[in-house]
């Protein structure tokens, strides 16, 4: 059996409050015709995947914060030893928030600005798609998405020497942006800073992002932009069978 | 912590706040709230969240170090958060008894 020839297999994680779950694994499974396990919190045996999704919903009620209590789950471990490997991990919406609970991704995403929850279809400019191939590949730098958002929390801030750091390392790869392509105020849903949707960590291999890529993956429901999500890891893999295949033998 | 002599109680109240320099969108619209409501000199409200956590340690240094252990790794997010808190010994043995 070769990286290549065998379909990913995709872990998804399950916390209780996790709404997306089946979003992606609908993507993944009927979508792709690849593998998706879902995982539970409790459980830190992630199958040995390809990749880990942290889905988007309401993990843990949302409790003190969002994420706080879900990173100290027992799959977050496996997830975090998972990163570290260099394994591939998106997190989308509430997972995003998690990876930055857990120190996985730098900032934090707080009360969006107006206060309202958001769930609307969002255009996002992609920037320097080379600094996350794993997630990205398959887009090219300027590139405008569309994406549902739907959230109340997804406010991004860090410090301004993080964000210094970030836009200076090309780690900021995804800003609201205006049907025009030009980020601005008046497209940023939630008060963001610097309008950031989406950031990778230092090595490219661990992305967040607020928007729900699962949701824009059928040209039935509006869109399949969040189909390029997976396609680039698809890709990505291919190129890295020999990684693939370690992970395999290591799980 | 954990282990022998555990015998006092304590109770800890935390206060958690956003940052100074961080936006506080809730604080922001109680301010409004107020001054609509006829209190026109409220110039700025920040808001957060208090906790009462009742506790045992061994003392007043197990009880300061282990309230402070609790702040920095669950109950404040250090990029946004910073927490403060007030220890007691807890004559009244409960949270409920201890609401005002």
């Amino acid at each position: 059996m070769t990286g290549a020839a065998r379909a990913p297999r995709v872990a998804i994680a399950v916390f209780p409050g996790t709404w997306s779950e089946r979003d992606f694994a609908h993507v993944v499974e009927s979508v792709l015709g690849w593998e998706a396990r879902l995982v539970w919190h409790a459980d830190d045996d992630l199958g040995a995947p390809d990749a880990v999704v942290v889905p988007g919903g309401f993990a843990h009620g949302d409790h003190l914060r969002t994420g706080a209590i879900a990173r100290f789950s027992p799959i977050m471990r496996s997830v975090e030893a998972f990163a570290v490997a260099g394994g591939p991990v998106i997190g989308s919406c509430n997972g995003f928030q998690v990876l930055t609970e857990a120190g996985l991704l730098p900032g934090a995403l707080l009360r969006n600005d107006h206060l309202e929850f958001r769930c609307e279809w969002q255009s996002l400019r992609v920037e320097r798609p080379g600094s996350c191939r794993v997630w990205l590949g398959d887009m090219a730098d300027g590139d405008l998405i569309r994406l549902p958002i739907s959230h109340g929390e997804g406010r991004y801030v860090a410090d301004e020497a993080t964000l210094d750091m970030l836009e200076r390392d090309g780690r900021v790869v995804l800003r609201y942006a205006g049907t025009d392509g030009r980020v601005t105020d008046e497209a940023n849903p939630n008060g963001s800073q610097r309008g950031i949707a989406g950031i990778v960590n230092e090595r490219g291999n661990v992305l967040g992002l607020m928007p729900h890529p699962e949701r824009a993956s059928e040209a039935e429901i509006g869109g399949t932009d969040g189909l390029r999500f997976l396609r680039s890891l698809e890709r990505w893999l291919q190129e890295q069978p020999a990684a693939a295949e370690r992970r395999l033998s290591s799980g | 912590m954990g282990g022998i002599g555990l015998t006092m109680r304590w109770l800890a109240e935390v206060h958690v706040a956003l940052r100074s320099g961080i936006a506080d969108p809730e604080g922001q619209t109680i301010g409004s709230a107020l001054r609509a409501l006829g209190y026109p000199t409220v110039s700025e409200v920040r808001s957060g969240k208090l906790m009462r956590i009742a506790f045992e340690a061994g003392d007043s240094d197990a009880a300061e170090a282990a309230v402070e252990e609790m702040c920095r790794r669950l109950l404040a997010n250090p990029v946004m958060e910073t927490a403060t808190w007030e220890l007691r010994a807890d004559e009244q043995q409960d949270i409920e008894a201890a609401n005002p």
